[in-house]
Order: C-alpha cells, then structure tokens, then sequence
C-alpha cells in the first residue's frame, strides 16, 4: 500500500501511509485507539474509498472499490466485531457470499460440510457445520471467521483486533492457528494495541499514530517500552507512580450487606468493609462472584435485602440513584456502551447527564445551551478528549475517547465516593494511563474509591487495599503494597486456602 | 355407537363440548374448500410479508397493494369482457380478458412495491409510514375510482371458477375432503400450495434464500463478503408485489366477480399477523391463515346452519356479531401468545447505509 490517504470530516485518518506485506509474515499493526489501523484496513478491504495513494499486489496496481474485489483478490478481513450472522449455521456463514452450488439454484450442503470439516482439521480443531453461530463461544467466532476467509482461499488475512475479546487461553489457540496459516506462506496482518501480544506473535511491526506510520521494528529488537512510546508519541509509564497515599476518616461504611440478583438468589452473602477518604479499595474476583450486585446497590439500582449502607456519617441504604449521585458517589460503569454513554447523543449532552436538571445547567424547565456547551468543552480540554467538537455524537468516538467522556463526568466534581468498574477494559495504553492518573488525583484530593476489575495487575497496581470478592463474600482483605498476585489469583479461583487447612484440623480432631 | 354419542352428548356442560366435536366433524369437510378459499388472499399477503421482511424491510403497506391490484383486476376485467370475454377453455372459465386482467392486477402491485422499495431503501424513509401512505392512497384512489365506475353501471368482469375434482376421488373417506379442498379451487388459490412449497425450500436451500435472510439478519456482514444489500432488498420487495398482486386478484377475480371499496377489508394486516404466527416461514404462514380462515368459516356455518340441541340452544342465544369476531378474536389471542416468543429478522426495519465512518 502506497501513500493511502483517507479524509473524514474534520479527521485525517491515513496521512500517506505506506505499507508492505510479504508473503508468508505476519505483520502487526499496532496504534492507538483512533489512530487509523481499522481505516487502513477498511481501504485495504474495499470497505472505505482512499482520497489518495494506491494499492499494489504482487507489483501491479490494483483498484479495491468493494469487498468483493477484495475477495477476488485474495484478501480477506476478521473485523472486531465479527460479521457473523448468528442464526444462520457455520455452514450457511461461511458460504454466504462465495457459495457451493449443487446446481443453478441449491446449495450443495453435503460438499460444503465436507470442505469445512476439512479445513478444520487442517488447521487443527473439529468443527461442527450444522452448529448456530450464536450458540458458539467467541473463541469459536473467532476460528468461523477465519475458516470463513481460508474457504475463500484467502492469501491475505487481516485480523482486526482478534484477541480482544478471548480469554487468554483461546488467544493462545488462535495463535496457533495464525501460525500455521503464515507457515502455509499466507501474510496475515494482525491489528492490536496490546504490546505483548504483538511481541509473542509478530514476525515484523509497523506502527501508526495519529494516521501516520510513525515506526516499524522487529520484534526481537524491541520491547514494551520502546512501542508503547512510539504508539503514544511520548514515553510511557506502562505502571503509573501511586505515590504514597494518606487515608484519613472512613468514608463508606458497609455492614452485613445481603443482595439478591434478579432471580431472587442471594449473590451477596454478608458483606461488610469500609473505604477510607483518600484510598483506593480494590475488589477482586473472577466475574459473576456478586461484584455487579453489590456495586449496583452502592450505587441505588438495586436494594439490599438487609444490611446498610453509610456514606459520610449518614444512613443511605436504599436511597435511589438520583439520591446517590447527590451524595457525592460517582460510577464509572464496566461497558460504556450500555451504561455509560447514550450513543447517539452528543459528547455535551453525555457529559451533562447526571446534573441536567440542576444550574447552571437549567434555568426552571429551560436547558441552558451555553453553560452545557462551554462545561462540554473544558471538559474535552482537561480530560484530553479527541474530538473535533462537543457537538459530535458519542458513538463516532474510539473506545478511549469515550470512556474518557465518562470518566470527565463522574470525576469532575466535588465525590465521596467513586466507584470504578472495570474503568480502563479495551482502552490503549495512552488512555489507561490518563485514566489511571486521574484515579489517583481523585484519590490525592481525598476520595474514597472502590475499585472492581477482573484485571488483577490493574488491581494490584492502583489499590491500597485489596479485597478478594468469591461467591458473594470477602473471603481476604490483602495491603494492597505487598500482596502476592499469585495469592489473589489463588483465592480468586477457589475462594481460600483457608479451606484445606480447616479440612486438616478437623480430620485431627 | 349411536348410543354412546348420545351419552356423551348429554353430560352436564362436558356434553356441550361433545356436542361442539361432533359438529365440527360434521361441518368441516363439505366447508373444506371454503377454507382454502379465504385463507388464499391472507396466505399471498404473508407471503408478500416474508418476501420483504425476511430481507430487513417492513411492508405495512401490503393491505394497499392487495386493494390496488383488485380493483386493477376488477377494471380491466370489466374493460375487456366484451371483446375478449368468451371463454378460451373449459378450465377455470379461462377467458383472454382474465388472463390479461390478472396480468394488470400483478403489474400493479409490482409497481406499488416497486415505490415502497425505493421509499425505503433508497430513501430511507420511515417503513411504516411508507407503507401507510400506500394503504390511505390506495383505500382512496380505488374508492374514488370504483365510485364513478359505478354510475356506468358497468357489465360483470366474470372469474375464474373452481376445479371440479371427479367427484370418486372426494367421496373416498377419511382424506375425500382435503382433495376437495386443494383441487375444488380456482387457478390462485391452487397455485397458492405450489408457491407456499417452492418458498419455502427456495429460503432455506437456495444460495437466494442464504443471501436474503442474511442481509435480513446482519447487512453488514452480507455486505462483507460481497453481497449487494441493496440489491438483494431491492429484488426481494418487488418480487414481493406479485403475492401481493395474486391476493388481490384473488379476491376480486376468483372469490367474488366484483370489487367493492375496502374490500380487503384488514385481510392485508391479518397476514401480517399470520407471517409473525408463522414465524416467518412460508408453510408457518400458510397453516397461521388457514387457522384463521377455519375460524371464519366456522363461525359463518354456526350461523347459517347451526347445530341442533342443547348446544344450538346455547350457541343462538350469543350475538350473531361475536361469530364474526371470532378469527379476529382468536388472531389477536394467537399473536398475544406468540409475540415475543417469536424474533423477526433482527435487521427488520432498518435501512441500511453502505460506507459506515470508523
């Protein structure tokens, strides 16, 4: 690819970019959020039309103007999220757009099936044709999407942030695959922000910042560190300096908290902690242990079945979200989508939505256009947001961008407390680093904070305390300075090593 | 035997259900025909439905397409009648003006789905309110034209007539009926069962029916391995109108030989509901608008012929009104049932823009 320039309104998102993929590599793409991987590839694919620049294959310009060029070509793409239709089978999936006919009219399902199961086995797992799309683990998306590209015989495989949503586990599954596609001399390009992945896999890296390639380095003559500053443009604390925190009067104060989930079970047994003003309390515990239903009812969204709740002094059980909000609790929710951020509204009036009603913001029934739009744009300034302005709607953000819409809403006031859920999940390494200082400012001006992760370095890295959360209990309390990741991990997964050495005693007695 | 039935019959209220059992063996096999008959228009209206929808478009406006094409059948009919109007064969009272009146009622609802396509997925205009306008435009145009037709006193159109099956085959016992009620029909109405077929193989075996249900379901995606989702819509919904075209025809050239204003009569949005019973499918469709149409002619046989007996005693004293509620009653029972439990294609509805700007 040569000199791809790609314009959106008010957005270069290619500048010039050059690339070249050899057969048989995999080439890593590695940028931010934003910073024009999934463009490029859009281009490369047929997706989105270049305003410049030209792409050769095999030394011969070709023009891409849809996927079935693309296809033609032998390019195929894996997008983040999959283009997989869920009710239709693995069969019918892969065959659409490129099917085996038994005749003019009818698909030959027998042929294809055999095809498929083929392909399977070549590359090292047993599928089943017949199986609904929706009904497989992502992890099996995953190779559905890439059988779907080898079915077309695909020379060229892009891989758009394939690993972001596997487990570590299905990563190391693909991996294997993607290692034996480029050993049958395929080129695969495999998008990622994630450093380490892109070191284990790698055969060569370009990466990309701000639409530009800024850097293209060998895996085994680089590392995390140098990357992530090519990536982001500055050099990075991949940990960021806590500094030294000062607790001071207990802030929450939670005592035998029982909650039931939706379907009446109870998934809080018992809990009982406190946070501190100025610290940060970190709950760990592999998901689905009550982390959601007990912070669903520090925030108001769901009533405990007995228990309280203090928060500076004062009783709030129960209280409603409104109530909480007012008291000073502020919450970053885990999936921005759903609860953080009303997509189609713009960034001013996300930013808003927890204070609306109030002045200045409202003048009686009245919004108060002005004051909305200049507090939007001081917050896109102090929380670094990139856009081009406060009226843009927040869907059309990169994933960083609008968690950070997030985080300037719920941090930028007056808190006593804030809870953070998974706050940096799917963020590049730039905006988990803002977003982790910011945490520690809050906790510096006297904050407590609650902070919930299935990512126990994040934990572990920003948490004074730690608390290992297993079915609906706080099985240990850990200084959050000292404590074993091997430990936590332990107690994440079986709840305590209590358990074996009360199992010991009593057998002696 | 006779004995025995008349011990069941006389049981305190369990009897009244005996009773109603031996009236519906009675009454259904000589009212088959009629069943098949009425189901025909609701049945190529879900057709239309799954056509459109089945690819991501919403035709509300099938009720308008089917009014449309029966007045356009109506009038050509009446037009050409005098010239070409004597009969060609013996079958189905198939005249040259008929033929050429059928061929104008299609050509009408292809046109008309022709529009709702561009409404919808060139325009992108709201699918509900396209199909709205059809129905108001089309209840008011035909009406208007129907009405100054009528001052000429025109001469009838004629229809098609229904097979007679030699009458060995629908005296056989047990399955005599339901040979009446597929062949003792007209040329529509017959055609209806090959089409409810060859649909519904074509949708789940044909590398058309792949690529509709997925553009239906995920665009995206279809658009991603080269699949014109415009196109696909675009040939989907037009191919749509020509069940539309038969169910209008249907009822102004073979179950009557007239048009009258509204004469569909909400039987456009009852299929509609049929498509949703039926889940979408085809034969789904199909038995939903027969189970509609049983109730239909049920409640007309209890009506004109009711049963003798305690349970006539009971049926004569409900309000004859409520048996002509009764398909309508049961339709919205069934859909209350049955919505939400269903899932429409899940891109049902929404127009789809090509280039996205991630």
């Amino acid at each position: 690819m040569r000199g791809i320039t790609k314009r959106y309104p008010g957005v270069v998102a290619n500048d010039h970019i050059d690339l070249t993929i050899k057969p048989g590599e995999i080439h890593a793409l590695l940028g931010e959020n934003g910073a024009g991987k999934s463009t490029l590839m859009n281009v490369l694919y047929g997706l989105a039309r270049p305003d410049e620049g030209e792409i050769l294959l095999d030394g011969t310009a070709v023009e891409i103007a849809s996927p079935s060029d693309a296809i033609a070509r032998g390019i195929s793409m894996v997008h983040q999220h999959f283009m997989l239709v869920p009710v239709l089978t693995v069969a019918e999936n892969i065959l659409l757009g490129e099917e085996t006919m038994a005749n003019a009219v009818f698909l030959d399902r027998k042929e294809a099936h055999r095809r498929i199961v083929d392909l399977g086995r070549r590359f090292g797992f047993e599928i089943d044709p017949e199986a609904k799309v929706g009904s497989l683990s992502v992890g099996w998306q995953q190779r559905v999407e890439i059988l779907k590209a080898l079915y077309r015989d695909a020379r060229i495989l892009v891989l758009d942030e394939p690993t972001a949503v596997l487990t570590p586990q299905e990563t190391e599954e693909i991996f294997a695959v993607l290692r034996r596609l480029a050993a049958e001399g395929r080129s695969i390009i495999f998008i990622s922000h994630k450093l380490y992945e892109v070191l284990e896999i790698a055969d060569r890296i370009t990466v990309i910042r701000r639409g530009r390639v800024v850097g293209e380095r060998l895996p085994g003559a680089t590392d995390e560190g140098d990357l992530a500053e090519l990536m982001v443009g500055r050099e990075v604390e991949l940990t960021v300096d806590r500094g030294t925190s000062h607790p001071a009067d207990a802030r929450l104060i939670v005592s035998d908290l029982h909650v039931r989930d939706d379907r009446g079970s109870e998934v809080v047994s018992g809990v009982g902690f406190e946070v501190r003003s100025g610290e940060i309390l970190g709950i760990a515990g592999v998901a689905g242990n009550g982390q959601d239903e007990l912070i669903q009812t520090l925030i108001g969204l769901r009533r405990p079945v007995s228990g309280t709740v203090t928060l500076g002094g004062q009783d709030v059980t129960g209280h409603l979200p409104r109530a909480m909000n007012e008291a000073g609790v502020g919450y970053v929710p885990a999936d921005r989508h759903r609860w953080g951020l009303v997509l189609p509204f713009t960034i001013a009036d996300n930013i808003v939505l927890t204070s609306y009603y109030r002045r200045p913001f409202a003048r009686r029934f009245v919004r108060d256009e002005a004051a909305i739009e200049k507090d939007a744009d001081r917050a896109i300034h102090d929380y670094d947001i990139r856009t081009p302005s406060a009226t843009v709607r927040a869907a059309t953000l990169s994933g960083g961008n609008q968690q950070k819409v997030v985080v300037a809403r719920e941090f930028d006031r007056d808190l006593q407390l804030l809870i953070l859920d998974q706050p940096t999940r799917g963020l590049d390494v730039g905006s988990i680093e803002f977003i982790h200082r910011q945490t520690i400012a809050k906790r510096d001006a006297g904050t407590a904070i609650l902070l919930v992760s299935a990512e126990l370095d994040e934990i572990l890295e920003l948490s004074d305390r730690i608390a290992v959360m297993y079915r609906g209990a706080f099985v240990a309390v850990r200084d959050g300075r000292t404590a074993d990741k091997n430990e936590i991990g332990l107690l994440m997964a079986t709840g305590g090593v209590d358990r074996p050495a009360e199992a010991s005693t009593e057998a002696s007695a | 035997m006779d004995q025995l039935i008349t011990a069941l019959y006389s049981i305190p209220l369990l009897g009244l259900v005996f009773q109603m059992a031996g009236y519906l063996i009675a009454i259904v096999p000589p009212i088959s025909p009629i069943i098949l008959r009425s189901a025909t228009p609701i049945a190529f209206g879900a057709l239309c439905g799954v056509m459109c929808e089945r690819s991501g478009v919403v035709n509300i406006g099938i009720e308008g397409t089917m009014l449309a094409s029966a007045f356009t059948g109506w009038v050509v009919g009446v037009a050409l009648a005098p010239t070409l109007g004597t009969p060609a064969t013996e079958l189905f009272g198939l005249t040259p003006a008929l033929v050429i009146a059928l061929i104008a009622a299609i050509g009408v609802a292809l046109a008309i789905s022709a529009l709702h396509a561009w409404l919808s997925i060139s325009v992108r205009a709201d699918q509900i309110i396209s199909g709205t306008i059809i129905n108001i435009a089309a209840f008011g145009v035909t009406g208007y034209l129907n009405s100054i037709i009528a001052k000429s006193s025109p001469t009838s159109a004629g229809a098609f007539s229904a097979f007679q099956p030699p009458t060995a085959l629908t005296d056989l016992p047990v399955v005599g009926w339901l040979i009446g009620m597929f062949f003792a029909q007209g040329p529509i109405s017959m055609s209806l069962i090959v089409f409810v077929i060859a649909l519904q193989i074509l949708l789940f075996r044909s590398r058309w029916g792949l690529r509709t249900r997925a553009v239906g379901e995920h665009p995206k995606a279809a658009e991603t391995v080269g699949i014109d989702v415009i196109l696909v819509r675009y040939r989907n919904v037009i191919a749509g109108g020509l069940f539309a075209g038969l169910a209008g025809a249907s009822l102004a050239m073979e179950a009557t030989n007239s048009f009258q204003a509204g004469m569909t009569a909400g039987r456009g949005f009852i299929a509609l509901a049929a498509m949703i019973v039926g889940r979408w499918t085809p034969v789904g469709s199909l038995l939903a608008a027969l189970l509609f149409s049983s109730f239909l002619a049920i409640g007309q046989a209890l009506s004109f012929a009711p049963p003798s007996g305690q349970l006539g005693d009971v049926l004569s004293s409900l309000p004859s009104q409520l048996y002509d509620a009764l398909p309508y009653i049961v339709t919205i029972i069934i859909l209350a049932g049955v919505v939400g439990r269903t899932r429409p294609p899940a891109a049902d509805g929404q127009p789809y823009e090509r280039e996205a700007a991630t």
